[in-house]
């Protein structure tokens, strides 16, 4: 069995004191030793930014790549090994901004990937610029008269592109986020976990007091059915003096894209015996050209 | 007074069939012993606009097209309009009975024959779209050749549509054949089968490429569509069930490449085709796979660009680029095959450079190369030569047996660090983009950086004896020396030939297979022995000459360029370098 130690990386956190990725950080290791989930059982893929660097500062398998590519690669990775879980773990300019139609597409794929975003609405690493979650009128040295454009909204997003699991989490609330992971772990197919995270040196207006004050958990809401998708989309867009966590929608599991692809039928791509053509293949393949 | 090969170009719009048919044509023409060169040419549309195949037959082995038509097989008065001017004396237009030709089209030294083509299409098999299997059978029926090749090759070809479909055809083919004999007698070329000639192949550079990494153990190709790289990735998707290989139309080339280093990185041996444009998306990721150390195969069919440039063209103007292309420095290799043959040599050979070195194996093909036919002696895909070597990547036995924490990057002598896979409890480790340690961390440390870049430099020292080396064709001394890499070694051989059929000993020619690492010493040796050096590639700036004298210091006497989008020729070459002369 799995304990914490077992997690324990050889590197500490470079994060700010009070940055909200100590908290996801924790979570995921606290997630895995509940489901039992040994270092090498799971391929974290990261991408860049503050939060990307996770990998690093634990026991982990992973691979810590470009900026927005991360679902791209993750996606390569469970083609060729869907033997091996994967979770990936980026801020929400990586997920949402330099690779948001990565991932549209790996959701309306619905590969086999936690993905985990470390939403703080904000440009951390590359100090303080406004994120493609800010809201209209950020003020940040990007855009000083205010942003101009509305902010992308994830979850309805997700949920419009066909995810049958997509939740919320707040580094606030450790104990949610790691039974929210623990979830998404456990369901088949693409699941998003964005995560509300304060960045206690650049966006100051979404501090932990904000975040407090106003999130209430899907949970404990009578009368709340993950099941409707059509209800999890309006939800997905409740935003003001109370702001949903937890899961949104959760649909019953579709298949998976691994599943489908007709060579993988024989299990994972690599260990697929590799060798050259046998001569009836070469026969046949000359046959072809002749 | 037939010559030694024979041009039959068929013409029409696009949507009319003509490349399905042109190869189908020049695969019965190689079922007949004889030898093919089948170009296509068409534009960047789906219908309408003016396509045409070319089909050079001759009875000894052909290396590239020619600008002579002998036989102009017109599915529409355009096709007699564009290209009647390029037919020899004696030469003929067949083309359907109920276009009216104006007398400005006709030419005294051309024949015209009038065929009912879509008389005969409608009436004998039942689709106007069968005009280009009558017209087939009409020019085999002018060619003296037996139309039974072409028959077989219907029969192969519609199997998967029923036999209905293979009758009507087989009734057009004989259809055409017949409408042909009032003119045999008029028409002088001929091209008559050689019986019971060996087995050959036919098939284009894509087909060769992908069949070569195929068999090479390629199992995951993730690509974009692009002109003319795409080929490649359908090639693969067909194949894909049957031989176990995983394909993904990805959303975009960024994802496409991004994808292959995450099935490279999980331990599959990874491609990623594409032409110019989409390689230019891809410069980001390569540098990943250059310090991650993660092996991949990029396969660029160039053509001519920036941005979209002509996109149904060919060009030789990406050789540069894909040396440099990502920031700063990694290794790499450059494969610039010339044939068929080196192309499939190339595909399989790719992904044991990429494996053994552990960075990104580049191969440059072009238009040309990528698309144009040719026939091939069956050993010409050497399938006995494939091997798979996957280098240092540890085994399940090496990985159980590992005791000490792995090190991803561990600085070896070589330069090459021993490479788990994910998903061992032995190896537990990050890799990182940024620069890192031995294990993997993110470093800042100067003397870390400098060991790690040194160590991947150092992973190419000679590393040029495992690429192709430089291949000489023609006499061992010669007037003029001939330097050239990729498709140009097909219309440069043939222009040698010619050069020395004018005299003995005129001219020679190297070609390069293999451009990164630099091949120093084999280029010593070549320049050593020429007395004048012209280099021959389809750019206007002279990349390999740039090349040539950044690495040898080494100048040379001529250059003859091409950049019209259109593939060298011999007779181009011939006349250029009488002019160098």
């Amino acid at each position: 069995m799995p304990t914490r130690a077992d997690f324990e990386g050889r590197e500490r956190p470079t994060w700010c004191p009070g940055c909200g990725n100590h908290a996801i950080l924790n979570a995921i290791k606290m997630a895995l030793v509940e489901q039992n989930m040994e270092p090498h059982q799971l391929f974290i893929v990261t991408g860049i930014g503050c939060g990307s660097k996770l990998p690093h500062y634990m026991k982990a398998t992973g691979f810590h790549t470009l900026h927005g590519r991360t679902l791209a690669v993750a996606t390569g990775a469970r083609l060729a090994n869907h033997g091996l879980p994967v979770m990936t773990v980026h801020g929400d300019g990586d997920g949402y901004g330099e690779g948001l139609s990565h991932f549209l597409n790996a959701v309306r794929r619905n590969v086999n990937i936690v993905d985990v975003v470390q939403d703080n609405r904000i440009y951390g690493l590359t100090k303080g610029q406004y994120a493609p979650t800010s809201e209209k009128g950020k003020v940040t040295p990007t855009s000083p008269e205010g942003a101009i454009e509305q902010p992308v909204e994830p979850l309805p997003l997700a949920i419009t592109a066909g995810a049958t699991f997509v939740s919320r989490g707040y580094s606030g609330e450790l104990k949610h986020l790691v039974w929210l992971i623990g979830e998404a772990l456990d369901h088949p197919g693409y699941a998003l976990i964005d995560v509300l995270q304060p960045c206690v040196t650049f966006n100051r207006s979404y501090a932990y007091d904000f975040y407090n004050e106003r999130v209430y958990k899907l949970e404990d809401e009578a009368g709340y059915d993950p099941d409707d998708r059509a209800a999890a989309w309006a939800k997905a867009q409740e935003w003001g003096e109370r702001i949903p966590i937890g899961i949104f929608y959760r649909g019953d599991p579709l298949p998976t894209y691994e599943e489908q692809v007709p060579a993988l039928k024989a299990g994972p791509l690599v260990e697929q015996r590799l060798s050259t053509l046998s001569p009836g293949q070469v026969n046949a393949l000359r046959g072809e050209i002749s | 007074m037939t010559p030694n090969d024979l041009t039959i170009r068929i013409g029409g719009e696009a949507g009319m069939g003509l490349e399905s048919s042109g190869v189908g044509f020049s695969k019965a023409l190689t079922r007949g012993g004889l030898y093919v060169f089948g170009l296509p040419n068409y534009y960047s549309r789906i219908r309408g606009g003016h396509n045409f195949f070319s089909i050079r037959v001759a009875r000894q082995p052909l290396y590239s097209h020619a600008e002579p038509v002998h036989l102009l097989l017109a599915l529409d008065r355009e096709t007699i309009k564009r290209h009647v001017d390029q037919i020899v004396e004696g030469g003929a237009v067949v083309y359907d009975v109920s276009e009216e030709l104006p007398d400005d089209l006709k030419r005294p030294h051309v024949q015209f024959f009038p065929v009912p083509l879509t008389e005969l299409a409608k009436e004998r098999g039942g689709r106007e779209i069968m005009r280009n299997t009558v017209i087939f059978g009409v020019a085999a029926g002018l060619l003296g050749f037996d139309v039974a090749y072409l028959e077989s090759v219907i029969r192969d070809n519609f199997a998967p549509k029923g036999q209905q479909v293979i009758d009507a055809n087989l009734q057009v083919a004989q259809a055409g054949v017949e409408a042909s004999q009032p003119f045999q007698s008029d028409y002088p070329f001929k091209m008559e089968a050689i019986e019971d000639a060996p087995t050959r192949l036919i098939l284009n550079g894509n087909e060769a490429f992908a069949m070569g990494a195929l068999a090479g153990g390629c199992r995951f190709v993730s690509a974009y569509p692009m002109t003319p790289g795409s080929p490649v990735l359908h090639w693969f998707a067909a194949h894909a069930d049957k031989y176990g290989a995983v394909t993904k139309h990805a959303e975009d080339e960024i994802a496409a490449i991004n994808m292959a280093i995450g099935a490279a990185y999980a331990g599959a041996r990874v491609m990623v085709p594409t032409s110019g444009g989409g390689f230019s998306l891809m410069v980001e990721a390569l540098g990943l796979a250059g310090i991650s150390e993660t092996p991949i195969v990029v396969y660029n069919a160039q053509r001519p660009e920036p941005a979209t440039g002509l996109p149904t063209r060919s060009a030789q103007g990406d050789l540069l680029f894909m040396l440099h292309a990502s920031q700063d420095e990694f290794p790499r290799f450059l494969l610039t095959p010339g044939t068929i043959e080196e192309s499939f040599q190339a595909g399989w050979e790719a992904f044991n450079l990429a494996d053994r070195y552990q960075t990104s194996a580049l191969v440059a093909s072009d238009h040309y190369l990528a698309v144009a036919y040719r026939t091939i002696e069956r050993d010409g895909l050497n399938f006995d030569a494939v091997h798979i070597d996957r280098g240092a990547l540890l085994t399940q036995e090496e990985l159980n047996a590992l005791e000490e924490t792995y090190k991803r990057f561990e600085i070896t002598e070589s330069g090459i660090s021993p490479r788990a896979t994910p998903g061992h409890a032995n190896a537990v480790w990050t890799t990182t983009a940024n620069e890192h340690d031995e294990y993997g961390a993110v470093s800042e440390d100067a003397a870390n950086r400098i060991a790690q870049v040194d160590k991947r430099t150092r992973k190419m020292t000679g590393a040029d004896r495992d690429t192709p080396q430089p291949t000489r064709y023609g006499p061992d001394t010669a007037k003029m020396t001939f330097l050239c890499w990729g498709s140009t070694y097909g219309p440069l051989r043939e222009a040698v030939d010619r050069l020395n059929a004018e005299s003995s000993q005129k001219a020679n020619m190297i070609h390069f297979s293999a451009l990164e690492p630099f091949p120093v010493a084999a280029v010593e040796e070549a320049l050593a022995q020429s007395q004048r050096r012209i280099v021959v590639e389809g750019n206007s700036t002279g990349q390999f000459e740039t090349l040539l004298r950044a690495r040898t210091g080494r100048s040379v006497d001529g250059a003859i360029h091409k950049y019209d989008g259109r593939a060298f020729t011999p007779a181009y070459i011939v006349r250029h370098a009488t002019e160098e002369v």
